[in-house]
């Protein structure tokens, strides 16, 4: 696994990580099977996915819930099981 | 250190402390901004003297009175990834309690200082002096210097916290002195002035503060296969680092305060032809018996490693290049069946010199059994011996256990 | 032949041998002497025997082993001859100072230190003059003093008062400082 990362003496010492926000660079929507769809035709906005959602990826605009985030949603399907009125749907990829 | 300069010492005004008592003083005067440190024997006097200097207001110090070692390793982890210059002390089954935490304190590149008053590990339950516990630590990754007396435990503290935040080392520092032997002797101590202390440690700046909200920074993430190895590696450029910058330290140290410290001392190594090495205070001992010995004509020498981490190679193959004989004194035993932890490094070292004297090991003074001149004697007569046989009868001796 | 002097004392937990041995060797800093007091500790308890040591030099003291070869002994309670060899080490040339009311004889035949310098001094009965309370290891300071002049009289006074006008006044440092002047004076030699 020596890879193509940096080398012992280009990399903070200790395993330090210098600066904030890094989860940013990684984008963890390529680890997705299923892709939650959500029909908006019978979203009630109660943002039950957008607070279960363990990665952030739910997008809200004005108090509504907006769109999913493709780039980190890693696909886990929290948000289907916890939608009260079941308007969320994992489809294969 | 020098004859000479020893003798002009007695001469100043010296303070009667014991080594804990020394090291307690040492601490007052660099005053770190946060001590957190659990009580034992024999460190214990340590501990109850700073927290007398915090409860008098003598220092500034923030003290965390934790619960074991392993919270106060802990405690000093966090502290010191804020950037606050951070000190804790123990002994024995308290450095094997704060065990986890001590290889991370030094993988996260903390600059702590702690001193270790020696003493068995258990069991059976002993409260006196050995090395198992420092030794068994040695792979770490701290540094390590081991201290003769009251008066070097004291100077090595000081220095002890340049080392560690120096920034081609930033690696934390075990200041290592013999439990109960010094720690609880009563010697003259040559106390510098604290402002000349202040000084000489100036101010401590982390460069990246845990608690720098303007900057956040992650310590301490998961390092799996892609980073870890590489992280281990700085470790190690890192001690070799302390190798090269650790006599500079010293040096400015020596100018300052009128010492002559090194990674290693000699005593009357020159023209000796057999020589034993042995840490701490034992090292004393020996310097009597060599003078001793030198009446009598014998030509023996004393190689004392006042660093055990980083290990001074080429200095100790260098004082030993010209031995006929030498004896490697370890107060500890590593069970591997080849002797201990000094005589296995020193040996190690030697097999890569051309000229490299016979070399023995003994293992003596497990648990506080005391060792004499006469016990050291033997030693030098047994070496004599094997200069003269050029054979050697026995590698491993356990001196001074009853068959 | 030896250029250190080395004093071990005989108590048991509680005396006060340690902060003898450490008085005397203060006393000899002040002096401008190189020093070292340690305890020998063991799993004591109040009342288990102890010993401790001192050691003085003009010159540096870099041995760091116990005392072996004592130039001299004392022994802060009598009922330790029972218990211990107090002259275990001592050579002909050296001194046994004995905290009793008996005679020096009687400390020679309890000892059997045949040869050596003995002095006896009734520490315990001038404690409980002096102090009120039995705290016999300062007057045997006296009781050395008197046997070998190690440091003068005054500069371990003045050590005494030091350490002890703090902890605990006045009058009793002073009654401390009467004991050990006492002892000096009563103590006797053979």
């Amino acid at each position: 696994m020596a890879g193509k990362e940096k080398g012992w003496k280009e990399i903070p010492i200790g395993g330090l990580i210098d600066r904030g926000g890094t989860a940013r660079e990684y984008k963890t929507g390529s680890w997705r099977t299923f892709k939650p769809v959500v029909d908006k035709t019978k979203c009630i906005n109660c943002l039950q996915c957008w607070i279960y959602c363990p990665d952030s990826s739910v997008i809200v605009k004005d108090g509504k819930m907006a769109e999913f985030d493709y780039d980190y949603c890693k696909g886990c399907g929290i948000c289907a099981s916890i939608c009260p009125v079941k308007c969320i749907k994992m489809e294969k990829e | 250190m020098k004859v000479q300069e020893k003798e002009k010492m007695a001469k100043k005004n010296l303070t009667a402390l014991t080594g804990d008592q020394a090291i307690t003083e040492a601490m007052r005067q660099i005053e770190p901004d946060v001590v957190a440190a659990y009580p034992i024997t024999p460190q214990t006097e340590i501990v109850m003297g700073f927290s007398q200097l915090v409860a008098d207001g003598k220092v500034k110090t923030e003290m965390i009175p934790v619960e074991s070692e392993h919270s106060a390793m802990s405690a000093c982890v966090g502290s010191s990834a804020s950037g606050a210059r951070t000190m804790t002390a123990t002994s024995a089954n308290g450095l094997a309690l704060m065990w986890e935490v001590v290889y991370i304190a030094a993988s996260l590149r903390l600059p702590i200082v702690m001193p270790v008053v020696n003493r068995a590990l258990s069991g059976p339950i002993n409260i006196h002096c050995d090395h198992s516990d420092t030794m068994g630590a040695r792979d770490s990754g701290w540094i390590q210097v081991y201290s003769e007396n009251g008066q070097e435990a004291y100077e090595n503290a000081i220095v002890a916290v340049r080392i560690a935040e120096h920034k081609n080392i930033m690696l934390p520092v075990m200041v290592c002195q013999d439990g109960f032997i010094t720690s609880h002797a009563v010697e003259g101590i040559d106390l510098f002035p604290d402002d000349k202390v202040k000084q000489f440690i100036g101010e401590y700046k982390r460069e990246h503060s845990l608690l720098d909200v303007e900057n956040p920074v992650t310590y301490g993430p998961l390092d799996l296969q892609d980073f870890y190895f590489e992280h281990k590696r700085q470790q190690v450029e890192a001690m070799g680092n302390a190798l090269n910058t650790i006599p500079e330290i010293l040096d400015e140290f020596n100018k300052t305060f009128g010492r002559s410290h090194d990674l290693v001392e000699g005593y009357r190594l020159d023209d000796a032809e057999t020589a034993i090495v042995v840490l701490s205070s034992t090292a004393g001992t020996t310097r009597v018996v060599v003078d001793e010995l030198r009446k009598e004509g014998m030509k023996v020498g004393l190689l004392k490693p006042r660093f055990f981490r980083p290990f001074p190679k080429e200095r100790i193959m260098k004082s030993l290049s010209n031995l006929k004989a030498v004896a490697i004194l370890d107060r500890s035993e590593s069970f591997s069946t080849l002797g201990g932890p000094l005589f296995n490094e020193i040996k190690s070292a030697l097999y890569e010199s051309d000229r490299r004297p016979l070399a023995v090991n003994y293992v003596f003074g497990l648990g506080g059994r005391d060792i004499f001149p006469a016990d050291i004697k033997k030693v030098y007569k047994e070496l004599e011996e094997i200069k003269k046989t050029r054979k050697i009868r026995s590698l491993i001796s356990y001196l001074g256990v009853r068959e | 032949m030896k250029d250190i002097l080395e004093i071990r004392w005989h108590g048991r937990g509680g005396q006060g041998a340690k902060t003898a041995a450490q008085f005397l060797a203060e006393a000899a800093l002040d002096m401008g002497k190189s020093i070292q007091a340690f305890p020998e500790y063991g799993p004591e308890r109040a009342g288990a025997p102890v010993r401790a040591y001192t050691r003085i030099s003009d010159g540096r003291i870099d041995t760091h082993s116990g005392v072996t070869n004592p130039d001299g002994v004392v022994v802060i309670d009598h009922t330790l001859l029972e218990a211990v060899d107090v002259t275990e080490g001592l050579g002909d040339d050296g001194f046994l100072i004995v905290n009793t009311s008996e005679s020096v004889d009687f400390i020679r035949r309890k000892t059997n230190y045949k040869k050596g310098k003995i002095a006896v001094c009734d520490a315990t009965k001038i404690s409980l003059e002096t102090l009120g309370i039995s705290m016999p290891n300062t007057p045997m300071l006296g009781a050395l003093l008197r046997v070998r002049p190690i440091v003068p009289r005054e500069v371990l006074e003045n050590e005494v008062r030091k350490k002890f006008l703090k902890k605990i006044g006045e009058e009793k440092t002073e009654a401390n400082i009467k004991a050990i002047k006492r002892a000096f004076e009563e103590t006797q030699l053979g």
